[in-house]
């Protein structure tokens, strides 16, 4: 018998992913819960397993498919064995559901949680070209071209006047079928990743075209390559540019000496190496932000300005942004201020390494109130970071350096950290970002402060 | 070179369906337009020498075959009695009244309709050479060439005796010929067939192909196969015409063929239906950077532009499908492109209709097309015995059927066989532009009885279930 395995459920709000690996090809024989596909979503890569036993019989998606819930991903003929001859096999078309239409993504839709994604009304996730599609220049008009799209002509003409590509626009409708809103969503996603305010609403009826920015040439002056962008690095580009949009930004920049914790962090270090875990100057502020976020509140907090409300969160999740490799990822420690140093190393070990692995879920980067960014790893001082929307206030942390310090009378060598704090100026004025990061500099250079204030 | 002609933002070449559909656009839009063609009024080959005269025609074809079945239903009408001169006066007045209404039409938007030809010198320029008058010249901000196509020629063929025939004076119904051989077994050749045998030719169709109707899906073009089987004196196909010989007593021909029993026939009248070829040759494009390609189709984008800035072309000058419907919508969207507006000639479906009786009529994929993409559709019949509708009306052999694509559930293509298939077509169209699924199609209430439930039942017969045909599950 032939069975069809589907897209399962990936996760609250998954409603699709990219395919970016098959596991598995026809003929192979499967074992339920066998992974047979790696996915990529918005922000995390998962292995999807097969939740039945059999020869696979034919793979219906291929790399860089994006692919909604209920996707056919393979045919799967059960109880067959590895060796079973052709001639066994059953007739290539298997049983239609007869009395139900095309399974539409509309109805596996999952319901949207309101309150938890401030962009709960974001864009239906922008489609990926599926390859064959993008293959085919649109160059000379043969009946094809607009059979290829399940669109109507007015959705087409629509797509054609906002100057978006048809091909690259994910349809909502029965059968994939592009409405008009598909279209309107997806001249807003172009927008917003180009960094353009992305404006309240657009009713798909208002007919004011999104004024797309007309590129040059750039052919006309060398060579170019064009490349897809990944399902991170989109999902970055509309974040940032709605965190930049939306929040006006100031910057701060203070320095701490941490001459002494660096001694103290180094002999500490085979201990929480024993742990698991590495111990980092990240590790260590983390618990210094968790204990001044307790004093300053405000910078823990987001602001709701349609009922111009201050939302102040008695949990403090910091969120810590990973170069990941193949984009930025922010997985988040739940609950820092509840946890030893020792506790945040390993965890924050543990949550990188799979950031960078692509093991790590959508669920671990959600939720975090506070975010910090470590440049120095890399040989940053000062920077002035985006704010991880809806949060109000990111700490960025620089290199540290040894630098002469006029101190009692004569120059001696300290090691010193810049650090930078980017603040939502409707919500904090400059002498609050000013205490609050000094409060944090202090406290690195005098731990004991943690336990008498913090 | 002669003097100037007055300069208009558009010049629009050739006043068929293509050029006249985008003269008035342009004038709608604001443009002032000159719109060149020798007829006195606008139409071109369509309504002067193409759809519309031998669709009259047919109609009386049609006529006459029904009241020669009606003798089954009990009913005996005489044999017709043909008038040809009120016939053809009749034919006439059709295309006069239309084409008058559409010179009207061009008057009142204040379209300067310039009776002649003319060629381009050069960028945004033409030659304009008035019927009976000096040439001139004039610019234009632009310029759409719609100059159409004409009846494809035989080699060898003595093309000046008036016993050859092409689809334009087969049309003028000079007189009805005895025994008339159609080179051809495509749409013109067979509706003309058609013509000539309700009219009381004995008819003779010669085609080349294994098939009548090269292209079109066999399912289709089996129901009329078989009726022109018993209509024409003889249908031979693999079967070429060697020489002509053109003598006193008629045209003689030799035929090449597997099957053919006697070589060397005489006819009355040979009608040469070969195809069309676009009219791209006497243009001047040689002065621009347009560019001609294979089978002298002029090259254009999907908003019809050629090389040449400013200059654009539409309808059979640019590509098959030759048909009407499509020259105008290529017009219009020419002139919108001009008009800088963001569009493009992108059809989902361009329906055909070969106006025989019964008619076949598709749209969209084709189950020929599919197979040469090696793309997998599933197709879903309703055969017209089943239809209530056709039972009333002995119209039994035709059929309706969806192409379905079997992983989206989305209606590809439609192709019907049987009366009135020209119009239900429209539905298909539809369906296919707007992407429906076969769902869509079989939830939607259809009028009964009539021949369109075809369509709907279609659809349900794609999920295994139709009311009117029961089949064991194929599951």
């Amino acid at each position: 018998m032939l069975k069809e395995l589907k897209l399962p459920e990936l996760g609250e709000n998954i409603e699709s992913a990219v395919v970016s690996g098959l596991l598995v090809s026809p003929g192979d024989s499967v074992t339920k819960d066998q992974p047979i596909l790696e996915v990529e979503t918005d922000k995390a890569t998962a292995e999807v397993p097969s939740d039945s036993e059999g020869v696979v019989k034919e793979i219906r998606v291929k790399v860089g498919d994006e692919i909604k819930v209920g996707h056919i991903l393979l045919t799967l003929e059960e109880g067959a064995q590895q060796e079973a001859s052709p001639s066994s096999t059953v007739p290539p078309t298997e049983p239609r559901q007869k009395e139900e239409p095309a399974p539409g993504p509309a109805s596996l839709e999952p319901p949207r949680p309101e309150a938890e994604e401030p962009r709960a009304a974001a864009p239906a996730a922008p489609k990926t070209p599926a390859p064959d599609l993008a293959a085919t220049p649109v160059v000379s008009h043969s009946p094809a071209d607009g059979a290829s799209i399940p669109a109507s002509p007015a959705v087409r003409l629509r797509a054609r006047e906002l100057g978006i590509d048809i091909s690259q626009v994910a349809g909502t409708g029965p059968g994939a079928r592009l409405t008009m809103e598909d279209v309107t969503e997806h001249a807003r996603m172009l927008i917003s990743s180009r960094g353009w305010p992305v404006p309240e609403s657009v009713p798909a009826t208002a007919g004011a075209p999104a004024e797309s920015v007309e590129l040059p040439d750039f052919s006309q002056w060398g060579s170019i390559r064009r490349e897809p962008m990944s399902g991170v690095r989109r999902k970055t580009a509309e974040h940032l540019a709605t965190a930049w949009s939306q929040i006006p930004h100031v910057t701060q920049f203070d320095q701490a000496d941490i001459t002494r914790m660096e001694a103290l962090r180094k002999r500490w270090a085979p201990k929480a190496e024993a742990a698991g875990g590495k111990l980092t100057v990240t590790a260590i502020i983390l618990k210094v932000v968790a204990a001044s976020l307790k004093v300053f509140p405000r910078f823990n907090a987001s602001l709701d300005l349609a009922r111009r409300e201050i939302i102040l969160k008695d949990f403090i999740h910091i969120g810590v942004a990973v170069d990941a490799g193949h984009g930025l990822l922010t997985p988040v420690i739940r609950n820092t201020d509840q946890k030893n140093i020792l506790q945040l190393a390993s965890e924050l070990t543990d949550l990188s390494q799979r950031a960078r692995s692509k093991k790590i879920t959508n669920d671990e980067m959600r939720g975090s109130s506070f975010t910090v960014s470590n440049l120095g790893g890399l040989g940053t001082t000062y920077f002035s970071p985006i704010i991880n929307f809806p949060e109000v206030a990111l700490l960025g942390v620089g290199r540290a350096a040894q630098q002469a310090v006029y101190q009692d009378g004569s120059f001696v060598p300290r090691l010193i950290l810049p650090l930078s704090i980017s603040y939502d100026h409707r919500l904090i004025d400059g002498a609050d970002a000013a205490r609050f990061l000094r409060w944090i500099a202090e406290a690195l250079e005098e731990p004991l402060k943690i336990a008498l204030e913090g | 070179m002669g003097p100037t002609q007055a300069s208009t933002d558009l010049a629009v070449v050739g006043a068929g369906p293509g050029g006249y559909a985008a003269a008035f656009l342009a004038a709608d839009l604001g443009l002032s337009v000159t719109l060149i063609d020798p007829e006195p009024n606008p139409g071109g080959v369509c309504l002067y020498r193409g759809c519309i005269p031998s669709k009259a025609l047919l109609h009386v074809a049609k006529l006459i075959g029904e009241t020669r079945k009606a003798k089954q239903w009990g009913v005996t009408f005489t044999e017709p009695d043909i008038d040809l001169d009120r016939l053809r006066k009749w034919k006439d007045g059709v295309v006069h009244k239309l084409t008058r209404g559409l010179g009207q039409l061009a008057r009142k938007r204040q379209v300067r309709y310039t009776r002649g030809r003319a060629k381009l010198l050069g960028s945004g320029s033409l030659e304009i050479q008035p019927s009976g008058g000096a040439s001139s010249r004039a610019s234009f901000g632009s310029i759409v060439l719609a100059t159409g196509s004409s009846s494809a020629r035989l080699p060898g063929l003595p093309d000046e005796s008036p016993r050859i025939l092409n689809s334009t004076t087969a049309l003028a119904l000079t007189d009805i010929p005895g025994k008339l051989l159609v080179v051809g077994g495509g749409y013109i050749g067979l509706e003309l067939g058609s013509v000539y045998t309700a009219l009381g030719s004995q008819v003779t169709v010669v085609e080349m192909t294994s098939g009548l109707l090269p292209g079109v899906d066999r399912d289709l073009v089996r129901p009329l196969s078989r009726r022109l089987e018993g209509a024409f004196e003889e249908i031979l196909l693999d079967t070429r015409v060697a020489r002509f010989e053109d003598r006193e007593d008629g045209v003689r021909v030799t035929l090449e063929g597997t099957g053919v029993s006697r070589p060397e026939r005489t006819f009355d009248r040979v009608l040469v239906s070969v195809g069309r070829k676009p009219n791209s040759a006497d243009l001047g494009l040689e002065s621009t950077r347009a560019e001609t390609g294979k089978a002298g189709f002029v090259q254009v984008d999907a908003q019809l532009r050629t090389g040449e800035p400013g200059l654009s072309a539409i309808g059979d000058l640019v590509g098959q499908p030759m048909l009407a419907h499509k020259a105008s919508h290529e017009g219009r969207v020419a002139v919108e492109a001009i008009a800088g507006r963001q569009v493009a000639f992108a059809p989902a479906a361009i329906p055909a209709v070969v106006f025989t009786e019964p008619e076949i009529a598709w749209c969209g994929l084709t189950e020929e097309e599919a197979k040469r993409q090696g793309r997998k559709v599933e197709v879903a019949r309703f055969p017209w015995a089943a239809s209530g509708r056709a039972l009333c009306m002995d119209l039994t052999e035709g059929v309706t059927k969806l192409l379905v694509d079997p992983e989206t559930e989305r209606v590809l293509g439609v192709g019907i066989t049987g009366s009135g298939a020209g119009e239900m077509i429209a539905e298909g169209v539809l369906a296919v532009e707007m992407a429906a699924l076969a769902t869509d199609v079989k939830l939607s209430v259809h009028p009964h009885p009539t021949l369109s439930e075809t369509i709907m039942e279609s659809a349900e017969v794609f999920f295994g279930q139709s009311t009117h045909v029961h089949r064991p599950r194929k599951y």
